[in-house]
């Protein structure tokens, strides 16, 4: 489904990723470990088309299409979400407005139809019990106050009511305690399908405990050094990432 | 005046004295009190002396009032204006006690007289300074500087009629007081000049709007005064909303008297209008005072809109909070200028103030300025400004959701300014307000129903 294939990309002028290979089949999870600065986030945000970051070579195809000349609202209505790192607040749009105004935007794109206020509603109570939100935050802006696990459990939310394709999880368990992460894992791997596939992207091991990956690989230096099974997280939490650090 | 070069400031100066001069000859205007016949001849003495402010005054720095200059107004002819009352409706707050004036002018046949509730008084000024002197006389034209504002001079000349609101000791008023001020030409260029007394007694508690509406796209003129008086812990909230003609001038000057323990709390929005500026002045004349002036300035094409409020501490244990906002496109100018004044004695004070623009065209600008002059020491003012473009992490959160840039755009856009009519507490004019800014948006913003 997906299939990145030398990939650089430059952020401020500075290359972060200097030659990213990577296939991802539809129904796999795979998991980006590395150390910080390695460019796991910067991975994240270039496929879901963030214009900061500028991709300078390579290609990335998704479903057979070239990604790259998608705009951000276009991958995301092909089926692409981001779970983001930090999730920005936007005071004065109601999580109900903006998740049921993107919901819309995507099933239009399917020729599917548009769901009224109401059956917003019934869609969207099923997936709030999932990730253990409560209904209050649905009135409230889009993040507005909301704790740091509360966010990331929203981004889960918003997920499972888009059920995207391609999930790209961005540190997604940055911050989080046990129980928050635990949280958060049930609801991804109540997504897991035979027609979805996800990217994982992560620091530390924990968090594959509970959404366990089919291949791990390991994003140093801007590239992708070495991948693996599950037990290659195992390897790196024991031993670290001192043996890839800035791999050229 | 010779046809090749356009009117000078001093030549307005000069044409509208000319025309207070034909005002002071109609009869209306000699059977006034001897009270009302000195207001007026000490303002049009101190607007002779001080005449249109050019851009050398520093309070006048950044609006040019050359365009007002440049257009020969004359007054509004009371009797000759019919306006259909259907033309009214979308500026009508249903239920609420309501007044309407036609350029200045008092339309009986537009003002409706629902229910009253004891306590409140919503009528004519002139009848107020016909019939009650003693109830007018110790305000009137008291409190709105002459000195410090020419335009607020120009008005006073010209004291006639306007909008008189006395709400009584005690008197908790549940429905809005609703004053509408409507401009209209037909043909020519008009100048009014409006005018609002409120006074509140003692622990009064009430909500007045005040709308300027323009009925057509023409050039009119628009230079108000409002004057507000109010009693010890009395609550009061105020939103005034002008949304003059694309080609009005609208200029007003409001000015706040706050006793001890006053609430006040006001919202000040602004859409229309070619060249618009508005002064705010309040002062806490008692200690324990809450005032709040918020606002929103909606500007694109070559609109200039300046907001001028000053906020003097004259007392101790006051505080002052201040929220104005500001969007700007097309090739607009906003002007934001927030005086605070914190007297000697004024300890305790605690201020706050905040302008936000956000810049939508790299040719819209905005020159904001806080001025904080503090005297006392034991004080907490603070102040921020910013200018800045739509936020980007926010536009790509909303679009990696699958929502367009447009509509992305159109959602901050109104997300920031709404900020503002939210604090609205009339609920029919909040959602009047939201309808009005997602009117604004730039085109192309597939937003449905209000967000």
């Amino acid at each position: 489904m997906l299939e990145i294939k030398n990939l650089h990309a430059t952020a401020g002028g500075k290359e972060i990723l200097k030659g990213v290979d990577l296939s991802v089949k539809t129904g796999e999870v795979h998991a980006i470990m590395g150390p910080n600065g390695s460019g796991k986030s910067t991975l994240a945000q270039v496929l879901a088309g963030r214009e900061a970051l500028e991709v300078t070579e390579g290609s990335v195809t998704y479903l057979g299409r070239d990604l790259l000349d998608m705009d951000a609202e276009e991958r995301a209505r092909e089926g692409i979400f981001l779970a983001f790192q930090y999730p920005v607040e936007i005071p004065g749009v109601s999580n109900t407005y903006f998740l049921k105004a993107a919901l819309n935007a995507i099933r239009k794109h399917r020729g599917e139809p548009e769901v009224d206020a109401v059956e917003f509603l019934s869609l969207v109570k099923k997936r709030m019990k999932l990730v253990d939100m409560d209904e209050a935050l649905l009135k409230r802006p889009v993040n507005e106050g909301f704790s740091g696990g509360e966010k990331k459990r929203n981004e889960i939310f918003q997920m499972a009511v888009l059920e995207p394709k391609l999930g790209i999880l961005d540190e997604t368990d940055s911050g989080l305690d046990i129980d928050a992460l635990k949280i958060v894992a049930r609801g991804v791997n109540s997504l897991r399908a035979k027609d979805r596939a996800f990217v994982v992207v992560t620091h530390y091991q924990r968090l594959l405990n509970y959404i366990v990956p089919d291949f791990v690989h390991v994003l140093a230096g801007g590239r992708i050094v070495r991948s693996g099974g599950k037990e290659l997280a195992h390897e790196l939490e024991a031993k670290g990432y001192g043996g890839f650090e800035g791999a050229a | 005046m010779s046809l090749a070069t356009e009117p000078t400031t001093a030549d307005a100066k000069q044409h509208h004295l000319a025309l207070h001069e034909a005002f002071l000859a109609t009869a209306r205007a000699r059977g006034a009190p001897a009270f009302v016949r000195a207001l007026r001849a000490r303002a049009a003495e101190r607007f002779l002396e001080a005449g249109f402010p050019t851009t050398r005054d520093e309070d006048w720095k950044y609006t040019s009032v050359a365009p007002i200059a440049k257009v020969p107004f004359r007054l509004a002819d009371a009797a000759a204006l019919v306006v259909d009352a259907a033309r009214v409706g979308p500026q009508r707050l249903e239920g609420a006690h309501e007044i309407v004036f036609v350029n200045g002018a008092y339309s009986p046949a537009l003002s409706s007289k629902g229910a009253a509730e004891p306590g409140l008084l919503v009528g004519r000024l002139a009848d107020a300074i016909a019939k009650d002197a003693g109830a007018v006389e110790p305000h009137l034209g008291r409190h709105a500087s002459i000195d410090a504002s020419p335009f607020a001079a120009l008005n006073t000349a010209f004291l006639d009629d306007g909008a008189f609101v006395r709400i009584d000791k005690g008197a908790l008023i549940e429905r809005p007081i609703h004053v509408i001020f409507l401009s209209t030409a037909a043909g020519q260029p008009v100048a009014c000049h409006p005018r609002l007394l409120c006074v509140a007694g003692e622990k009064a508690e009430a909500k007045i709007v005040e709308t300027f509406a323009g009925i057509d796209g023409a050039a009119t003129f628009t230079n108000a005064v409002a004057e507000y008086v109010l009693g010890p812990a009395s609550v009061v909230k105020h939103t005034k909303v002008q949304r003059e003609s694309e080609g009005a001038f609208h200029v007003s000057t409001t000015h706040l008297d706050l006793d001890r323990s006053v609430t006040y709390a006001s919202q000040s929005i602004s859409i229309g209008g070619s060249l618009v500026r508005n002064d705010v002045n309040a002062v806490c004349g008692g200690e324990g005072c809450e005032v709040t002036l918020d606002g929103l300035y909606l500007a694109r094409g070559r609109q200039h809109v300046d907001n001028h409020t000053t906020i003097d501490h004259a007392k101790p244990n006051c505080a002052s909070r201040e929220v104005y906002k500001g969007v700007l496109d097309g090739r607009s100018r906003g002007v934001f200028n927030g005086k605070v004044y914190v007297r000697p004695d004024a300890q305790k004070t605690d201020g706050k103030q905040t302008n936000k623009n956000l810049l939508l065209s790299e040719h819209a600008s905005i020159d904001t300025k806080p001025q904080l002059e503090i005297f006392a020491n034991d004080v907490k003012c603070t102040h921020g400004a910013t200018i800045g473009q739509i936020d980007e992490d926010a536009l790509f959160y909303l679009r990696s959701r699958g929502i367009d840039r447009e509509t992305a755009r159109g959602l901050l856009i109104y997300a920031f300014a709404t900020e503002i009519t939210h604090k609205v507490p009339v609920e029919k004019l909040r959602s009047r307000l939201e309808e009005w800014v997602l009117r604004w948006l730039p085109e192309r913003t597939a937003i449905g129903e209000a967000p």
